[in-house]
């Protein structure tokens, strides 16, 4: 089954991160990266630009709205995802737990639903 | 073979087998609505079939076997793809040709125990689930022991069955490093089902009486299943020892009798001793967990069927031990009303104070009941008037109510 995990951090958090743990962080991310790669799960990953760089679009009566920002402004924001192929839920908790994302935010984890 | 007798090895089939069938094809389908519903039209097709051809030499397999069909026939009437119905009727067959060698139903029901009890079902809905799964009772009756409108109830246990499903939750044993925590909650589930049914002591609704005993039952199971491990072993001896003293709860006009007031010859022996045993097998394997503890207090209480008294100093000890490892408000309440026993009155309603500021005991009747008690003990009546006042607007049960006006209405203002 595929699964999307979801990773959820509060922004400015990341954002005001000294250089050092921040490099500590990417590396942490690049080593998680590549065990889901060797466990052979791995479908795709990418990392999000901050909600500062979002724009939403809705179409009301018949006319397209484009506003800056996010969907909805939430305490967390989604930071990036990676995508993984693993026999159930237990194996995509247990993945999900150890990501790095898990230690700083919260890590959503929503089963693909295949069309 | 006439109907009834059809009727009733269909019945019998279904009692003994229900749970081992619903648990095999889950965990092939991943679905246990859809295994359920094959399930039941299985067992239309036996009362069918059974009075002309006789019942099956194996009727767990013939069931098996028509449920089996009637599931396939379900994934490609739902338009599954193509490949998704392949997977399901190859696993299908590769599970069905290890059944037809043995002849009989591998037992998964215990695959089908964790994943009713998963940390992804709400916890409030995991032992609900585990009845209908496993037991096969009915929206109605789970939702009169729950105390919820049935309507609700069914609603709340298709999105539960359905979130299995959808979530791709595991019909399998957890991973050794995750099985304390996961047992816990199978446990727990059980547990709930029992509670649920036993605070109906009057019977008033022969549906939640019904569910001690189903309780009981999974209990059993659980311990058929897992034989070593000694907090299943604990569970089940915990519900012997509280089902022993069912009958006793009562006097003959249908009054509350507290447990200290209990007469010992009305417990139930055969269930004591069962629990007995269960809590020496369980010691010996050397993990103390909560739910021996609980059963140790309740052994503790059984004893006085023996030897005419109550070891209360015992019965705090095991309550620290069950406090240091709970941290649960209502240990706590118990411990001082063990407490009261052994170091007085005073002693029991300075502990019951100490928690007074524990929100889960603002609504928790047993802890006002204590505390009405322990003041009027210590001749306080006013202060043990307001407090009977406050169990008494918690609790349901008519008997449990007469007991607690009687005990408040014989409260005497001090003279002076």
């Amino acid at each position: 089954m595929e699964y999307l995990l979801l990773i959820y951090s509060d922004e400015k958090d990341t954002a005001a991160m000294p250089p050092a743990e921040r490099d500590q962080w990417i590396g942490a991310f690049m080593a998680y990266t590549q065990a889901l790669k060797d466990a052979n799960v791995l479908r795709g990953s990418n990392r999000l630009r901050p909600t500062s760089a979002a724009t939403t679009v809705r179409i009301a009566g018949g006319k397209t709205q484009t506003l800056d920002g996010p969907f909805a402004e939430t305490r967390e924001q989604l930071g990036g995802y990676y995508l993984i192929d693993v026999p159930d839920l237990d194996a995509a908790l247990s993945w999900a737990s150890r990501c790095p994302g898990a230690q700083r935010g919260s890590l959503e984890v929503r089963p693909v639903w295949v069309m | 073979m006439s109907q009834t007798d059809a009727h009733r090895a269909a019945e019998h089939a279904a009692r003994q087998s229900y749970g081992k069938l619903v648990a095999w094809l889950a965990a092939r389908s991943r679905d246990v609505a859809a295994a359920e519903d094959a399930l039941s039209d299985a067992f239309a097709a036996a009362l069918a079939t059974w009075p002309a051809q006789g019942v099956p030499l194996a009727p767990e397999a013939w069931l098996l076997t028509a449920a089996r069909r009637r599931l396939i026939d379900m994934a490609r009437r739902r338009h599954t793809s193509e490949t998704a119905c392949d997977r399901l009727l190859l696993s299908l067959e590769q599970a069905a040709a290890e059944t037809d060698a043995s002849g009989s139903v591998p037992d998964q029901r215990l695959r089908l125990m964790f994943a009713c009890a998963h940390p992804a079902i709400d916890p409030a809905m995991r032992s609900p689930l585990m009845l209908q799964a496993v037991l096969g009772l009915d929206a109605a009756t789970i939702a009169a022991v729950f105390l919820m409108p049935p309507a609700t109830m069914g609603q709340r246990l298709v999105r539960a069955k359905r979130r299995i499903r959808d979530a791709g939750i595991p019909f399998r044993l957890p991973m050794q490093e995750d099985l304390p925590a996961r047992l816990d909650a199978v446990l727990e589930a059980i547990y709930a089902a029992f509670a649920a049914a036993w605070v109906d002591p009057a019977a008033l609704d022969q549906r939640r009486q019904g569910l001690v005993d189903e309780a009981l039952w999974l209990g059993r199971v659980l311990t058929e299943l897992l034989p070593d491990e000694p907090e299943v072993l604990g569970l089940l001896a915990l519900m012997l020892h509280a089902s022993a003293r069912a009958a006793a709860r009562r006097d003959g006009a249908g009054g509350y009798i507290p447990l200290s007031a209990q007469d010992p010859a009305r417990w139930n022996a055969d269930a004591i001793a069962e629990a007995e045993a269960l809590l020496l097998r369980a010691s010996m394997l050397r993990r103390i967990g909560r739910f021996q503890l609980e059963a140790a207090v309740q052994s503790a209480h059984a004893a006085r069927r023996r030897t005419g008294w109550t070891d209360w100093a015992a019965i705090v000890s095991l309550y620290d031990g069950l406090l240091a490892l709970t941290e649960s408000p209502v240990v706590a309440v118990n411990r001082a009303v063990a407490l009261a026993e052994t170091a007085g009155a005073a002693a029991g309603l300075a502990a019951l104070e100490a928690l007074a500021d524990a929100p889960a005991l603002a609504t928790y009747q047993p802890y006002w009941a204590a505390r009405a008690d322990l003041l009027a003990r210590l001749g306080q009546a006013g202060p043990a008037r307001a407090a009977y006042a406050r169990a008494l607007a918690l609790e349901r049960d008519p008997a449990a109510r007469r007991f607690l006006e009687a005990r408040q209405a014989a409260l005497t203002e001090p003279r002076g």
